[in-house]
């Protein structure tokens, strides 16, 4: 069956009309035509997929499109403010946190969710909290330094490492 | 001229759009109109297809063909060559009297197939889910057939292939035999083993995927595909459809990763210019995670009983191998490349006076196996660190001064290696040392007692290492720059990134040798049309041979504008240089920028060959021979006896790769390599049942290093310039895949030899360790 959904998509509402059973990985992807979202697996094993859902990580490739009717979805394209990259990607950019790109926009939206969480993450939280995205390329030592920095730079900026990384 | 110039740690060009989500992959893009297909893969590993009904399907909701293997013979498309035969030198060859059974994969089977996951018949719909309904109606009766999977009980196993009864494709041989007979006969001690190089599969993140279009009014088909090496498939399409290579386009965007698994044509590449041919329409196929782990070409699979002759110094006298590589079903594009170049290496950083591999290269109910991240050579040198250890045990010697012992001494150098390779000066031992000093392994043995204290095994392990790559042996790579009247280059190159950052790493070497800001500064990569030749993206030769061509293109531009500048200053072309982006009156403040010169080449009406205003320079560097990038992995972990559990407690690599391009870029490649191999020893185990079917086919199944599993790596540059290429530098790309295993497992057995275990082969997964302690215990009685 076919519904209306409105929910926030990075920061906007919208109305779609989604089948019952579309996952919101190919909603986002098929419908929307956001692409920076990827797929990796055949459904939770990856972390390729991940999103935020009211700011939490979410594999949106086990996720229905109807679940999220009401609530606030983040994609990687959402963090970019203009011309800027938000201190997450500008995090990527400088300490190299991505080399093919393809675990990419998971591995970023991760890190989004557990900087909110937790402005100051030890290497260890950062390689548990990235424990379910898999990146084949970088041996995830630059992507744990990707996260320090941006950590870092967004306490400085705010002169308090208790605000939210953006 | 520092920031953005060679040896400074650029970010990447490429990363704004890989961070943004703007990337562009094969899943991203859909042309309108597009038709979607799906394989019907094969459920057995090895069976006769009684009878194949496709009716059902055609018929299908949405069904716009449905292909199989007898329709593909109809057609006349022909069987996957094999594209590098087993390489006969002065010092290695097919063994006499044997010779070369290549078996070239269809891209549909018509009769029998011969691996879980092999092409079957091939359906294309208005939409996938369409598709894959359909071909869940096709009704194919097989007789299962017994099938052999692993490459030394191949021998004996039920044929793959009735006219090889052996299942062997090909005896090769390397070194000298009958001199390596007499050093064993008159040894003081020989150490031996049977080591076993576990099967990987690659898993770049992104998996395979085509998009078709054909353009009736041309004849020409444009493939959309992820590739490391796109002439090479624009070369392979044309030998299957039996036409000019001029009549394909292979175009590729974003390749999410590759790791030698993008190197060669696949079936449904061949399927879908097929179906877009015949239907008119765009044809896209994208491989789930399941197919790619039963479709995509596995790499390494060796087992080898190596042994080694020493005297009574504890000397090598002599090498002596004798190898089983699993082919797998077909000889895959580059499938006899892995087992002749990885005895190639096999003396790796030692003396060793006399050598001998002896190699089969076996047929397997197998997907085909093909380069994985060193093609080989990680599998040479895993075998020849594991015996360094295995005799330093038998021994009685350190490890290390073991291999010290053995090292070609610094005045040997260049030295010609008994499998024919000529080495560059290398400096092995300071290696060994700088290693040591930055592992603080003269601390090793307070950190294992404190281990012990806690019920802790630790471990400190060693491997040395030396590759032969960057090209070499008639391998080329072409630059072209074309200039516009503002300035503004574009490089066209060969070369194919696939996540190593290459537009980057070229524009910064025109950065640094023109001057150029990088907006000014286009890489075309990917576009057979375009771009007029190319290697491709493999051997760690992309900017050893790609950089080299840059250089020598740029040298040939300076010295084409030159004319056109000393015109405009009115000084003798003598009298002027390039410097610092301009060009200069030698001793003088008289300059000309080199875009007003560009600019000037414009007006006077120079004409570049796309018809474009504006000046062109064209070069093509071939290195004489290989780089030789060398040195030295400690690793030590810490297993828990009660689980079996390994963890990787520190990692230090330091290496030569030459002068450094980029250290970001560098540590990018050696840690993702790094893991590759770390990876391959604790995690990856590609397990077959007894019928041949495919037990880790899910990252579930096949456990691939995440984040928590994987340490810090130390790792740090030993710079000696490289003297094969204008810009000094070794390749990098396998370095860190091939120093790892045989590191890792070295310190595996060492925390493990206090238990009584002394022989483990990879990969060392809690089970596995936990078993070989259950076993030694056993063993001993406790
Ligand atoms: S695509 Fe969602 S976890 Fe892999
Ligand atoms: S950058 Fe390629 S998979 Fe992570």
């Amino acid at each position: 069956m076919i519904r209306l959904l409105t929910y926030r998509l990075n920061g906007r509402e919208r109305t779609d009309a989604v089948p019952d059973n579309v996952l919101l990985l190919d909603h986002l992807r098929e419908t929307v035509g956001l692409t920076g979202t990827k797929t990796g697996c055949d459904g939770g094993e990856c972390g390729a997929c991940t999103v935020l859902v009211d700011g939490a990580p979410v594999l949106s490739c086990l996720t229905l499109s109807a679940t999220v009717a009401g609530r606030s979805v983040e994609t990687v394209e959402s963090l970019a403010e203009g011309g800027r990259l938000a201190f997450i990607q500008e995090g990527f950019h400088r300490k190299l946190g991505s080399q093919c790109g393809y675990c990419t926009p998971g591995l970023i939206m991760a890190s989004e969710a557990l900087l909110r969480q937790d402005p100051d993450p030890s290497e260890d939280a950062i390689r548990e909290a990235l424990g379910s995205n898999i990146c084949r390329c970088t041996g995830y030592v630059k992507i744990i330094e990707a996260v320090r920095w941006a950590a870092e730079s967004s306490a400085a900026r705010s002169g308090s490492p208790a605000e939210p990384a953006r | 001229m520092e920031r953005f110039g060679l040896s400074q740690p650029v970010p990447r060009r490429e990363d704004p759009r890989l961070l943004r989500g703007e990337g562009c992959f094969i899943d991203d893009r859909t042309p309108p109109g597009a038709l979607h297909a799906v394989v019907l893969r094969a459920p057995f590993a090895h069976a006769r297809i009684a009878s194949l009904d496709a009716a059902p399907a055609r018929s299908a909701p949405g069904v716009r063909a449905v292909y199989t293997g007898a329709d593909l013979a109809a057609a006349g498309v022909a069987e996957v060559a094999c594209t590098a035969a087993p390489p006969e030198t002065q010092w290695s060859g097919i063994r006499e009297g044997d010779r070369f059974r290549e078996r070239r994969q269809p891209a549909l089977v018509a009769d029998r197939v011969r691996f879980v996951g092999e092409c079957v018949a091939f359906v294309v719909a208005e939409t996938r889910r369409q598709a894959l309904d359909a071909s869940e109606r096709i009704e194919v009766d097989y007789d299962p057939l017994p099938a052999v999977t692993a490459c030394d009980e191949a021998p004996h196993g039920p044929p793959v292939w009735d006219d090889a009864a052996d299942n062997v494709s090909f005896r090769w041989e390397i070194g000298d035999a009958a001199a390596t007979s007499s050093a064993f006969a008159a040894a003081h001690r020989i150490v031996r083993r049977r080591i076993v190089n576990n099967r990987a599969q690659l898993c770049p993140l992104e998996t395979r995927g085509t998009i078709a279009e054909y353009h009736a009014h041309t004849n020409r088909w444009t493939l959309h595909v992820p590739t490391q090496m796109p002439h090479g498939v624009r070369r392979q399409l044309a030998q299957v459809f039996g036409v000019g290579e001029e009549r394909f386009r292979v175009l590729v965007e974003d390749v999410g990763g590759g790791f030698g698994g993008k190197n060669s044509l696949y079936p449904e590449q061949i399927l879908c210019a097929v179906a877009a041919r015949d239907l008119g329409r765009s044809v896209k196929w994208v491989a789930d995670r399941s197919e790619a782990f039963l479709g995509d070409n596995h790499g390494r699979d060796l087992v080898s009983h190596a042994e080694l002759a020493l005297d009574a110094e504890h000397r090598v006298l002599a090498l002596r191998m004798r190898n089983f590589a699993n082919l797998g079903a077909y000889t895959a594009s580059r499938g006899a490349t892995p087992p002749t170049l990885g005895p190639l290496m096999a003396a790796n950083t030692y003396r060793i006076p006399a050598l001998h591999v002896d190699v089969a290269a076996c047929f397997t109910h197998t997907v085909p196996t093909d380069p994985y991240r060193g093609a080989g050579r990680p599998e040479g040198l895993y075998v020849v660190e594991r015996l360094m250890d295995a005799a330093a045990r038998e021994t009685g010697l350190d490890p290390v001064e073991f291999r010290r012992r053995n090292l070609i001494p610094p005045d040997a150098f260049p030295y010609r290696s008994p499998t024919g390779l000529l080495y560059d000066p290398c400096e092995f031992a300071q290696v060994i040392e700088s290693a040591f000093e930055r592992a603080d392994a003269a601390g090793f043995p307070a950190r294992r007692a404190e281990a012990k204290a806690q019920g802790r095994l630790r471990g400190l392990g060693i491997a040395n290492y030396v590759e032969r790559c960057g090209g070499g042996a008639g391998l080329s790579e072409r630059s072209d720059l074309l200039v516009d009247p503002d300035g503004a280059v574009t490089l066209l190159i060969g070369s194919m990134s696939n996540g190593q950052g290459h537009e980057t790493a070229y524009s910064q070497i025109l950065y640094e040798r023109l001057g150029l800001p990088f907006e000014k500064i286009r890489i075309v990569q990917g576009d057979t049309d375009r771009v007029a030749s190319g290697t491709g993206t493999g051997g760690s030769w992309s900017l050893p041979m790609g950089g080299g061509a840059v250089v020598h293109a740029v040298d040939r531009l300076v010295e084409t504008a030159k004319p056109i500048a000393a015109d405009s200053l009115e000084a003798a072309v003598e009298d002027v240089e390039f410097r610092d982006g301009a060009f200069r009156v030698a001793g003088t403040d008289l300059a000309i920028s080199f875009a007003d010169t560009a600019a000037r080449a414009a007006a006077e009406g120079r004409v570049r060959s796309d018809g474009a205003p504006g000046l062109e320079a064209v070069a093509v560097f071939e290195p004489g021979n290989y780089t030789f990038p060398y040195g030295t992995h400690l690793c030590e972990v810490e297993v828990d006896p009660e689980t079996g559990a390994v963890r990787i407690a520190a990692y230090t690599a330091v290496h030569d790769f030459g002068q450094v391009l980029n250290p970001l870029l560098l540590a990018g490649q050696v840690h993702g390599g790094l893991a590759q191999g770390l990876g391959q020893a604790l995690l990856e185990r590609t397990a077959y049942d007894g019928e041949g079917q495919l037990l880790s086919a899910s990252f579930m199944d096949y456990c691939i290093p995440r984040a928590d599993d994987l340490p810090d790596f130390g790792f740090e540059p030993w710079i000696t310039p490289s003297p094969g290429n204008p810009l000094d530098i070794k390749g990098c790309g396998e370095a860190g895949a091939a120093g790892s295993p045989p590191a890792a497992i070295n310190a595996v057995l060492d925390a493990l030899a206090s238990a009584g275990v002394h022989d483990f082969d990879m990969p060392a997964t809690p089970e596995r360790v936990w078993r070989a302690l259950r076993a030694a215990r056993i063993a001993s009685g406790d």
